[in-house]
């Protein structure tokens, strides 16, 4: 079923309406957010865990566990929440979209979800090119302490809560959330060893959490509408709203929310306009962003657009990225050019990484031309899985992923072009074990 | 990463300071860490100077070094680790066009050759009077709004050709463009008709409603005015 506007959270995804603080207000931002946090720090947790939420920024952990898993005092050490903004998955402008029209949402989020975890400060990380959307962020905190909403005594809770905007410099890997506290430290952005885990040892040694943006922006209106409105959307475990960023060959592209475990099909033919050229023409979707493995057509026919539901067909919901590709796309080229990212945003700390990369790229543009063998597809494909599983990050993953999904799906297009190569340069050579 | 000097170039004794202004700024930054935490001013005071300056030289990374009370090459390496800081002065624009996956789809490579018609250059040049530097961008997070490219500050969204080379021909000849999508979209919202948030928001219909088993119910203190 279809998403009423009754039941969407961003009322101002598009920026139609006043971002500031008085429009937030008229569409009920901050409504009651002291009374919220006169419940106390476990019943929002409780209510967290009962709504179903599962972390937005791609690897759907629960979001309530998360929380809970902060030290229940304070000792010597401050706690933080960190937000993760740094939107860099390709494919993915969700929080773009919430952090320049929807502001405030964030803000209110940032306080109930630092009370809940004994934290008096939040950072929010903002990726460096999002400079329009830093500058609304500090206006909009300028304006809610400005309104007592944050300040020494946030709402008149008695708790004194600062929101700070920290602005990244052009690293994809800052987006992982141990290379994130690393640079909001001032350090290049190299991911750490875990454990221990942030909510252990996080921001300057400190109990820290990192979530990203939507999951801490939609919290005040699953704290107003009730936790079982949120778990009521969508399947068992794929709970809630979501909002999708569709992008390339359709015909409107755009971000839209909708609820959890929408068809994919109906998704893309209710917002984006249809397929360019109508269902038929469809190729392959990468449906979380870009560390996600492709599907093809006969996949996307009737997959649901969850956790789980993707993750059955070896995809994943990731970020709710959505990008189509229609029969005019060349899609060894394609994973080709996300190869080319993944080589260019390694940190360069594990060598898997690092090295693997830069290898999987070259091959990949090898095999758009079918300038390979045969049996190095079957290489590839053994590199993939030495390097996935085998780094500190998941970058490594993220950059196997892709090329496994373009193997499991599109194999006879890569021995196509092999074949087509060898035989417009001469004899196909059949290779044999003496060579 | 790009193929970064093995050693801090740049000679030291081109002299650097923040203006009167940005040492305000400078000291607004400091302010949102903690005391005994200056470190974490590297990034926001590069960028900074930066702005000031075009780009971060020896002397800035000095500058900055000494500030946060590090040593300059810890500040080198945030330097040279992360994309946005230029380690040479650049063109008087930066044009950085993405070429990543969702705005590859939708024609990035025609946004290029726009940028090559226009201005002459190749990525990673900068043209003959100075005015532009073409890069190729990572994702810039517009896809939907692809293809896109940022100056500066600026995102310049919906692109094709032709819309390229009207951008391009415009900064030639001096004349300001606005930033956001040069096809009059609003934001990320699907071109033509909407398909949801038709609804007025400050209404229940539209979104804003409270259930009454929240303690939100009624307001309180600080709800509704």
């Amino acid at each position: 079923m279809l998403l009423s506007d009754k039941d969407r959270i961003f009322t101002n995804l598009y920026g139609i309406h006043d971002w500031a603080l008085a429009g937030a207000r008229a569409r009920g931002d901050w409504d009651g957010t002291k009374a919220i946090l006169t419940m106390g720090p476990d019943w929002i947790i409780d209510q967290v865990k009962a709504s179903g939420l599962r972390g937005r920024g791609g690897a759907g952990f629960p979001t309530g566990l998360k929380w809970s898993f902060m030290p229940k005092s304070v000792g010597e050490r401050p706690h933080y929440l960190v937000v993760n903004a740094d939107e860099g998955e390709p494919g993915t402008c969700k929080d773009r979209d919430m952090m320049r029209n929807d502001p405030h949402k964030l803000l209110e989020g940032c306080l109930i979800a630092g009370f809940a975890m004994h934290a008096h400060a939040a950072y929010i990380y903002i990726r460096g090119e999002f400079y329009r959307e830093a500058e609304r962020l500090e206006a909009a905190i300028v304006q809610a302490e400005e309104a007592g909403l944050l300040g020494d005594d946030a709402c008149g809770s008695g708790w004194p809560f600062r929101v700070y905007v920290h602005r990244g410099a052009g690293a994809y890997i800052c987006g992982e959330e141990t290379a994130l506290i690393q640079s909001l430290e001032g350090k290049k952005g190299q991911p750490r060893l875990k454990p221990p885990f942030p909510a252990g040892v996080g921001l300057y040694g400190c109990p820290t959490t990192v979530n990203n943006v939507e999951s801490i922006a939609v919290v005040p209106t699953i704290l107003r509408r009730g936790a079982e409105w949120f778990a009521g959307i969508g399947r068992e475990k794929n709970t809630g709203t979501k909002v999708f960023c569709i992008s390339g060959h359709v015909n409107t592209p755009c971000n839209v929310e909708e609820a959890m475990s929408i068809p994919l099909r109906t998704l893309i033919e209710t917002h984006a306009g249809g397929v360019r050229g109508g269902w038929d023409n469809l190729l392959a979707v990468i449906p979380g962003g870009a560390s996600v493995p492709l599907i093809p057509k006969d996949i996307c026919d009737d997959v649901l657009m969850d956790f789980d539901s993707l993750r059955d067909v070896k995809s994943g919901l990731g970020t709710a990225a959505v990008m189509v590709m229609d029969k005019s796309t060349d899609v060894v080229a394609a994973i080709a050019r996300l190869s080319d990212f993944y080589q260019h945003e390694s940190c360069g700390q594990c060598t898997p990484c690092r090295e693997g990369c830069g290898w999987m790229a070259r091959v990949m543009h090898r095999l758009v031309t079918g300038d390979a063998d045969i049996e190095e597809i079957d290489i590839l494909e053994d590199v993939t899985r030495q390097v996935e599983g085998h780094t500190i990050c998941a970058l490594g993953d993220a950059a196997a992923w892709p090329i496994q999904g373009l193997i499991r799906h599109f194999r006879p297009e890569l021995e196509r072009r092999i074949r087509a190569r060898k035989g417009s340069s001469g004899p196909v050579q059949v290779p044999t074990a003496a060579e | 990463m790009s193929a970064a000097p093995k050693t801090i170039p740049g000679a030291a004794n081109t002299p650097f300071a923040f203006t009167a202004e940005n040492q305000v700024e400078a000291e607004r930054i400091f302010a949102k860490y903690p005391v005994a935490r200056a470190r974490s001013a590297i990034l926001p005071l590069l960028d900074l100077a930066q702005r000031q300056e075009g780009w971060v030289s020896r002397a800035v990374v000095e500058a900055v070094a000494s500030m946060t009370k590090v040593a300059p090459i810890m500040v080198w390496e945030v330097a040279t680790f992360y994309t946005m800081y230029n380690l040479e002065p650049i063109g008087r624009f930066h044009v950085e066009v993405c070429t990543n996956l969702p705005c590859w789809l939708r024609g990035s490579e025609d946004v290029v050759r726009a940028a090559r018609d226009v201005f002459g250059v190749e990525i990673g040049q900068t043209s003959a009077d100075g005015l532009v530097t073409l890069s190729q961008a990572e994702c810039l997070g517009a896809c939907v709004n692809a293809p896109m490219l940022q100056i500066g500050d600026d995102y310049y969204e919906d692109l094709d050709y032709d819309r390229a080379k009207a951008l391009f021909t415009a900064m030639k000849q001096g004349r300001h463009v606005n930033g956001g999508s040069q096809a009059g979209r609003r934001c990320s919202a699907p071109m033509g008709d909407l398909t949801s948030l038709t609804t007025d928001p400050t209404t229940p219909e539209g979104g804003r409603w409270t259930a009454e088993s929240s303690p939100a119910a009624g307001g309180g203190a600080d709800g509704p005015r």
